[in-house]
């Protein structure tokens, strides 16, 4: 074994020697969004079959699942040079450095900090391979992109009583003072897990697997039902 | 419901989203053919249990999912501070010398 490699645990993110810059001509990716006539066919979100719309009158809770968005999960070092300034180039969005914030823009676009080396991207679903492309032509060295479109997708809440359906569910303190708009974490959400951000005043986004779509969507629906719901479709 | 402080998250988050791992700082001999029998051992089965102040590594798994370090006093449960992998704490058994420490070492 090289002796740039460690053994000790306590190293953490120590690792072994620098390869050699990969350019992008190293990286091959595929769009893996159908073409828009397949899609319009086909395409059934993770919350189709729940999410259908509804309005109670007066309600308190409004829902939207926000399907077919592009996810991409972003890792790297942001000591490393030309790293921040690659995601800026090819995002538009700064990358965010401070724990547990994302910056967002008009455009529908946001990257949000998870951890030290390790950022989500969302992006409207047709944006995505092109995102994806650009950010392996701006990076290079140690890093990673990759599309997880499929694998999550996003639950728009809000309403006045948004804030009671949170507190229900999460052990995360969504006081405004605690959870100020543009923050996001990670969090315990009834007994699962989920990224829940704060996107502006009125709404929370949450952040869902598919394969809890289906019980945090249930969930949802029977926390919110004491205070009227309205599912925009 | 206790709050933890994650040194890379830098802020107290809920109990729940934190997973003990055992105790810190144990290191992989860099040489294990050249170890005898005793000291592979020691490396893999045996742990400090001390009355008092102990070092464990944690991980902050829903979250930034990256492992850290707590000191924790094993009988009042205080956590007397959390640092990043690679650090040292400040405080140990013998800088913390208060009566329920005496014992460390000591199988509860
Ligand atoms: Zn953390």
């Amino acid at each position: 074994m090289s002796d740039a490699t460690t053994l000790d645990p306590q190293a953490g993110a120590a690792v072994d020697a620098q390869p050699q810059d990969m350019t992008s001509s190293q990286t091959s990716v595929i769009d893996q969004r159908p073409t828009p006539e397949v899609h319009a066919q086909c395409a059934r979100s993770p919350l189709a079959h729940l999410f259908t719309a509804r309005d109670d009158g007066d309600a308190g809770i409004v829902l939207q699942e926000k399907a077919f968005l592009g996810h991409l999960t972003l890792r790297g070092d942001p000591a490393q040079p030309g790293f921040a300034e690659g995601v800026e180039a090819a995002l538009g969005l700064a990358l965010p450095l401070t724990p547990a914030t994302l910056h967002q823009n008009e455009g529908g676009r946001s990257i949000q900090w998870l951890s030290p080396d390790e950022w989500l991207i969302l992006v409207p679903g047709e944006e995505a391979f092109t995102v994806e492309k650009a950010l392996h032509e701006a990076l290079a060295g140690r890093y990673q992109v990759v599309n997880v479109s499929g694998g999550q997708t996003v639950i728009s809440l809000s309403g006045d009583q948004a804030r009671q359906v949170l507190m229900k569910s999460t052990p995360t303190d969504v006081h405004p003072r605690a959870f100020p708009v543009g923050r996001g974490v990670p969090a315990v959400f009834a007994k699962a897990t989920l990224v829940l951000r704060r996107v502006s005043e009125s709404e929370f986004e949450l952040v869902v697997r598919r394969s809890f779509a289906d019980y945090l969507g249930r969930w949802l629906l029977d926390a919110s039902e004491e205070f009227g719901v309205c599912i925009k479709g | 419901m206790m709050h933890i402080f994650c040194p890379y998250c830098g802020e107290l988050r809920e109990e729940e989203e934190f997973h003990v791992k055992g105790q810190a700082h144990i290191e992989r001999p860099k040489d294990p053919e050249a170890c005898s029998d005793a000291e592979w051992g020691d490396y893999l089965f045996f742990r400090n249990n001390p009355r008092g102040v102990h070092h464990e590594l944690w991980i902050h798994a829903v979250g930034c999912r990256k492992y850290f370090n707590i000191t924790r006093h094993t009988v009042t449960y205080e956590i007397l501070e959390t640092y990043r992998m690679g650090e040292q704490p400040t405080i140990t058994g013998e800088t913390k010398a208060d009566p329920t420490t005496q014992a460390k070492g000591v199988s509860a």
